[in-house]
């Protein structure tokens, strides 16, 4: 029951709507590796990121065809809860993501729809919160919570399910400097697969060796994190621009 | 206890009362308002007994006189209505203070007062001393249907994120130029209702992904973890047996 961790086969989704969105898009990810998901809105990252543990798609009745496979499992629909143990995944909006009354019921939901209760199940939440620092603020409400602390516990709620592939929307969105140095850094200490859609250009070079482009639907390219954002042609042909003054070529990067 | 975080309404401070779990203060408080109404209106000395009983508490529970007294205030519109009550009922006048009210009336108002009151001391001294989340998992013990609890939860989590939303509009609104008196703001306010409920139903859309995402398939899981003992369900209920006895004293003795 091994194999990549990611592997995604013609990927063809429209919304409702009528909307297309995906057109056909194939990927893999080995285990281990931690790969950025770079392109402009509306480019169809997150719609990717919901069809890998089966939120859209046919799976759950939605339209859409390709085949999704995750370490070795098929995303079908009695594979569902499987799948959704092994496939983690941080929302944006930690608001959206932290919904019940405290910290610690909220990192126990994923565990505890797992089926795991009692000592077992708060071993499994302290496990979580300690992993992102937070296991001081169980007991809290996460309205009470700093923006950079919701989001480390929005990735603790996903960690406490122990899943084989991490992916992030858009993690260092909204955060200051100091929160966001932190959360690479426990990003970085994960012995997980990392998938992270990102706008932030440094961010993907700093945790992620791969880099997966994606524009209107399609993977226009999949290289070296380093290599793709020195090709100046291949960024402006798809709205992506890297910060004033940064040069991918001077920093160093996960790979060394 | 877990109140680490001033929430809700809860007077973090650390009690007896504040120790019992949340479904035995839950119960006792129903049963303390159920003895309260059951009483007859004339009989002014079990009232004056459940008053002594609830002054008890407050001090058990280490409660500041005055955010009592302050939270009475939700109370004002029904002394509004109770005061109204001697002029505008019919029957046999008597003469109070050299006004000719309705003696029906006055009882009445009495009725209302003293039983309002009491219940909302009761209701302000649970609410004082659990927190918003014991009083889910109390309510979940007390067998309340589990979608009833996730309704709830779900509201004392997005409570404060729904009104940051609105004061947020209500910035944005000002910060164009928006002034246009009280009856403008009203307007505006009902328009941002409308815009508020889209963006809550928007939220509500993405909270279920997220929910199946971590593997929700139509249970919440249990808040609760372990239950109350004899001992603790004695020591709560003890206050609301004492008024039952009261009042079952108070129909027998009448007068």
């Amino acid at each position: 029951m091994s194999g990549p961790s990611i592997q995604v086969e013609r990927l063809v989704f429209a919304y409702p709507d009528g909307r297309q969105a995906l057109f056909g898009v194939d990927f893999t990810v080995e285990p281990g590796e931690r790969v950025a998901l770079l392109g402009p809105n509306g480019a169809g990252k997150t719609t990717v990121v919901l069809h890998l543990n089966g939120i859209l798609g046919s799976v759950t009745g939605g339209t859409g065809s390709g085949r999704i496979r995750i370490g070795g499992t098929d995303l079908h629909r009695e594979h569902l809860a499987e799948i959704r143990r092994k496939v983690g995944l941080v929302f944006q909006d930690p608001d959206d993501q932290l919904f019940m009354p405290t910290v610690r019921d909220d990192v126990a939901f994923g565990p505890a729809n797992l089926g795991l209760r009692g000592s077992e199940l708060d071993d499994r939440v302290f496990e979580a919160l300690s992993e992102v620092g937070m296991q001081d603020h169980a007991d809290i409400a996460p309205h009470h919570l700093s923006f950079g602390q919701r989001r480390r516990v929005a990735v603790a709620t996903v960690l406490a399910m122990r899943p084989e592939v991490l992916v992030l929307d858009e993690p260092s969105s909204n955060l200051d400097p100091a929160s966001r140095r932190e959360l690479a850094d426990i990003l970085s200490g994960l012995d997980v697969t990392l998938l992270m859609i990102t706008h932030d250009l440094p961010y993907a070079l700093q945790l992620c060796e791969r880099s997966l482009l994606i524009d209107d639907g399609r993977i226009v390219a999949d290289g070296k994190t380093r290599d793709l954002l020195a090709d100046p042609d291949l960024l402006s042909a798809h709205r992506l621009e890297l910060p004033y003054g940064f040069d991918p070529l001077s920093v160093s990067g996960p790979e060394r | 206890m877990t109140a680490s975080a001033g929430d809700g309404l809860l007077v973090a401070v650390d009690s007896r009362i504040h120790r019992l779990p949340a479904q035995v203060k839950i119960v006792a408080l129903f049963l303390f308002v159920l003895a309260v109404v059951a009483t007859p209106a004339a009989v002014v000395w079990a009232f004056a007994l459940y008053a002594v009983l609830l002054v008890g508490c407050v001090v058990l529970a280490k409660l500041p006189p005055a955010t009592v007294m302050r939270r009475m205030a939700v109370e004002t519109p029904f002394i509004v209505f109770a005061l109204l009550l001697p002029f505008v009922a019919t029957g046999p006048q008597i003469e109070v203070l050299g006004l000719s009210v309705s003696e029906s009336g006055v009882f009445g108002a009495w009725n209302v007062l003293a039983k309002g009151t009491l219940g909302v001391v009761a209701a302000i001294v649970l609410s004082a001393t659990t927190a918003p989340r014991e009083l889910l998992a109390g309510l979940e013990r007390l067998r309340l249907p589990s979608t009833l609890i996730a309704i709830l939860s779900f509201m004392v989590r997005y409570l404060s994120v729904v009104s940051d939303d609105l004061h947020r509009m209500r910035i944005a609104r000002e910060s164009r130029g928006y002034t246009g008196g009280r009856a403008g703001h009203l307007k505006a306010v009902a328009a941002g209702v409308g815009a508020l409920f889209v963006r809550s139903f928007e939220r509500g859309e993405r909270v279920h992904l997220a929910m199946q995402a971590r593997g929700y398939t139509g249970r919440m899981p249990q808040l609760t973890h372990s239950g109350a003992t004899r001992n603790q369900w004695l020591e709560g209920l003890a206050i609301s047996l004492t008024a039952f006895a009261i009042a079952v004293a108070a129909r027998v003795v009448g007068l």
